[in-house]
């Protein structure tokens, strides 16, 4: 049961992380393939019927992680206090500079808030990757089940004195931002018409380049720092063809760009993404919070979870809630198919 | 101030502040629904113009009320990680079902809603329109539900570790507590609406602009608003007020400023509580009321604070006493203004009253400040406990967060929702100003004008 709702809750986050990573992505290059008035408007209504919708992956995944590990989503979200709170903060920011930008027609506050955009998502994609980095490399967790962890120290990912921030884990953050900029501008590929396309194009094949080369990186300092995550991943063949799964579909998408063939390079954009995340996951598991000070203090699916019986009925929530859930996407995302069209254009 | 007394004025004020927003929402979310049905069944076009135009408004409501919202499903796990340990196995059913039933619908149909007009046509619309309300008193539900656990804990037990388990879910969902609340807090929300929707239209008549649109508009405006207000007492503020009495001893003394435990107790509609001298100042009261109200019997027994434990007290009576006050007499000033609207619309002289058009107008904060008191009520009257009877708020913070980490989020939260605070009110304010008549968001321009009129929007 434990099992099963930590993998539920990878789903989830994997969900997340496809969804808001294009309009993240989209953000990261918003400045750079948009330059007039009209196209940043295209860059916004290709994003604006679903960014929000996709936010929500994370709210409702906060939601089930106090639901299934309230142990771990005590420690996790108090132990990174500062962090978090900026995160949280640019968020806001985000999400004004969104649903703010056009309503004004300044050209210095549409500047602006376009500036606030590609800033607020390019730190999000960092975090999103820094966080990923703790996970992997654990937090100073002690018996007292909690940890507080200062943004940085040293910046020595071998430790003994961890922040959040170290070499490994920026090196984390700088892939999901290469990546997630890739996402998004391949996502404008898909959605956009013109100059914005075009440009695009151009960003995101060099992107995918560099995101495979990082990845490769990441995957070497992730053995060389921790090499028991590598066990894992030995140890469990039915991984091991993510990672070729993902440098297929990282490939695979250049040559859709290359050929004009848009919604696949989409989809082969997600799977990247996705299957590197569900790899990463299945070489974790049961793993939630590693500690960093000993084994023993390390948070896992058994140790940080509610009681079974109560997992087991959340079951009875879940599965209805994803398949509505799976329903409105489906039906939003159907009925925004294909380019962006000028009636869109709330933004 | 250590660390959880900075937690709890950071989580009141990121409350508070994040609550002005989905009041408006919820109650909004009905009226568009309403206004967007009856354009479907009359065919007229003002009441188009008029969703469109709340639309508008509810875009920039609901951006802001998203925004605040991230922090809240957070801070939970950041700045009260004991509290969020010890009872997440319960109350994290109702955060998961919050985001997993209502936000999901709320966020998918919000975007059909705002961009798909012209693509999924007037019946479509409608429907997005009908989830977006669903959704939106979902979350109600589910955010309710989580506090009435913690004013009135149900269907829990204890483990061997100290933690909460879930042991009677339906005892849970189904708090009656939580049912009276939700009632009592979804009406707030339907008169925060009416009298916002109220003030818009009392604009425009008074500024002889739109008038056919403010009419439409005062009309169902002042429909729902009584209905909501007189909602708001009886049944629902009666009964929330019976479950306080019930459960909440403590709370019903220091909110009616009562220290002596006596049978006939006495209301009392104004004074001042002396907490040194355990007395009330200068009270106005009404005889008998109090036992009536809180048990039904005029001879029954109130219980006072001096027969509660001093450690059981709420920690602020003054605040509590106050804000309550504060609600009641609001709640009652607000069923006064629309029974007077009401009666001037049904006889048709509402439009040429100018005196009752200029308080219509200027009341729509009335209710944000009586739901805001009502909160401190309930939350103040909740003290010292974080989970009633089972966890005290000093026991339920975050262990390794410090008191000057707190502080920084605070001030910082106070800067952001300041200037979050001047742009919604430029906004709305833009928008308010351009009227129902204004087709399409002000940035659509040439775009506009070739995709003017459509059959189907017709």
């Amino acid at each position: 049961m434990q099992a099963t709702w930590y993998f539920l809750l990878a789903l989830m986050l994997v969900t997340y992380a496809v969804l808001d990573g294009f309009d993240f992505g989209a953000g990261i290059v918003h400045l750079f393939v948009a330059k007039t008035d009209e196209e940043r408007r295209h860059v916004l209504a290709a994003i604006g019927p679903v960014w929000d919708g996709n936010e929500v992956w994370l709210i409702a995944s906060g939601g089930v992680l106090v639901f299934s590990f309230p142990r771990a989503y005590a420690a996790a979200f108090s132990g990174l206090y500062l962090p978090l709170m900026m995160v949280l903060w640019l968020l806001v920011l985000r999400g004004l500079s969104i649903e703010f930008r056009s309503k004004l027609e300044h050209p210095l506050w549409r500047a602006g808030m376009d500036a606030v955009f590609t800033f607020a998502s390019s730190v999000m994609a960092i975090v999103l990757g820094v966080a990923l980095g703790n996970v992997l490399r654990g937090v100073p967790l002690d018996d007292s089940g909690y940890f507080q962890s200062d943004l940085f120290t040293d910046f020595d990912p071998r430790g003994p004195h961890f922040g959040a921030i170290d070499l490994y884990t920026a090196l984390v953050g700088l892939f999901a931002f290469v990546t997630l900029a890739a996402h998004g501008a391949t996502f404008l590929v898909w959605k956009t018409t013109g100059e914005v396309r075009d440009r695009s194009a151009r960003l995101a094949r060099p992107l995918w380049i560099v995101a495979v080369v990082l990845a490769v990186f990441v995957t070497v300092a992730t053995a060389l720092t921790h090499a028991d995550h590598l066990a894992h991943l030995g140890a469990r063949p039915w991984l091991w063809p993510l990672p070729l799964v993902a440098l297929a579909a990282a490939f695979f998408c250049r040559h859709a760009l290359a050929r004009g063939d848009e919604g696949h390079a989409f989809l082969a954009s997600s799977a990247f993404v996705a299957s590197l995340l569900v790899a990463t996951a299945g070489t974790l598991f049961p793993t939630i919070l590693r500690s960093t000070v000993a084994p023993d203090f390390t948070l896992d699916a058994y140790n940080a979870s509610s009681p079974r019986a109560t997992l087991a009925l959340g079951l009875f929530v879940w599965v209805p809630a994803i398949t509505l859930a799976v329903g409105y996407f489906g039906y939003l995302y159907r009925s925004f198919h294909g380019k962006v069209q000028r009636g869109d254009h709330h933004y | 101030m250590g660390s959880v007394g900075w937690s709890r004025l950071q989580f009141g004020f990121t409350i508070t502040y994040h609550y002005l927003f989905p009041q408006l929402t919820m109650g909004l979310a009905l009226l568009i629904v309403v206004f967007k049905a009856l354009a479907l069944r009359t065919k007229k076009p003002e009441y188009d113009d008029l969703a469109r135009f709340w639309a508008r408004i509810f875009g920039i409501n609901f951006a802001v009320g998203v925004v605040t919202g991230i922090p809240m499903e957070f801070q939970f796990g950041t700045n009260w990680a004991r509290f969020s340990n010890f009872s997440g196995g319960v109350i994290g059913l109702t955060l998961a079902m919050e985001g997993m039933f209502a936000f999901f619908a709320e966020s998918a149909f919000l975007g059909l809603f705002l961009f798909g007009e012209k693509r999924i046509g007037p019946r479509a619309h409608f429907v997005s329109a009908f989830m977006i309300f669903v959704g939106s008193w979902l979350s109600g539900y589910f955010i309710v539900a989580t506090n009435a656990f913690m004013q009135h804990p149900a269907g829990h037990t204890l483990d061997e570790s100290g933690r909460l388990v879930l042991s009677d879910v339906f005892a849970f969902l189904f708090n009656p507590w939580a049912l009276w609340q939700y009632a009592h807090t979804m009406s707030a929300a339907v008169i925060t609406s009416a009298f916002v929707v109220c003030a818009v239209a009392a604009y425009w008549t008074l500024m002889h602009r739109h008038e056919r649109h403010a009419r439409t508009a005062l009309r169902v405006g002042i429909v729902a608003g009584l209905i909501a207000c007189v909602m708001q007492i009886f049944p629902t503020g009666d009964q929330h007020g019976k479950m306080v009495a019930a459960h909440q001893p403590a709370a019903l003394a220091a909110m009616e400023g009562k220290f002596e435990t006596s049978t006939h107790a006495e209301l009392a509609i104004i004074g001042q509580p002396n907490i040194e001298e355990r007395r009330l100042e200068n009270p106005i009261v009404v005889p008998h009321i109090l036992s009536f109200l809180a048990y039904g019997s005029f001879g029954a027994q109130v219980k006072g604070l001096d027969d509660i434990p001093h450690d059981e007290w709420p920690d602020n009576i003054e605040l509590l006493y106050y804000a309550y006050h504060v609600m009641v007499g609001l709640g009652t000033l607000l069923v006064a203004i629309m029974g007077i609207a009401a009666l001037l619309l049904y006889k048709d002289r509402l439009m040429r009253t100018r005196p009752v058009l200029w308080v219509l107008m200027l009341s729509f904060p009335f209710p944000y400040i009586a739901t805001t008191a009502g909160w401190m009520t309930a939350e103040l009257g909740r003290q010292p406990w974080l989970v009633y009877g089972l966890m005290r708020t000093v026991h339920g913070s975050s262990p390794r967060v410090s008191s000057g980490s707190v502080a920084f989020t605070t001030i910082g939260y106070m800067g952001l929702y300041t200037l979050l605070s001047v742009l919604f009110v430029f906004l709305v304010g833009r928008a308010v100003a351009r009227g129902p008549e204004h087709h399409g968001p002000e940035h659509q321009g040439e775009n506009d004008a070739e995709h003017e009129p459509k059959p189907q929007e017709a």
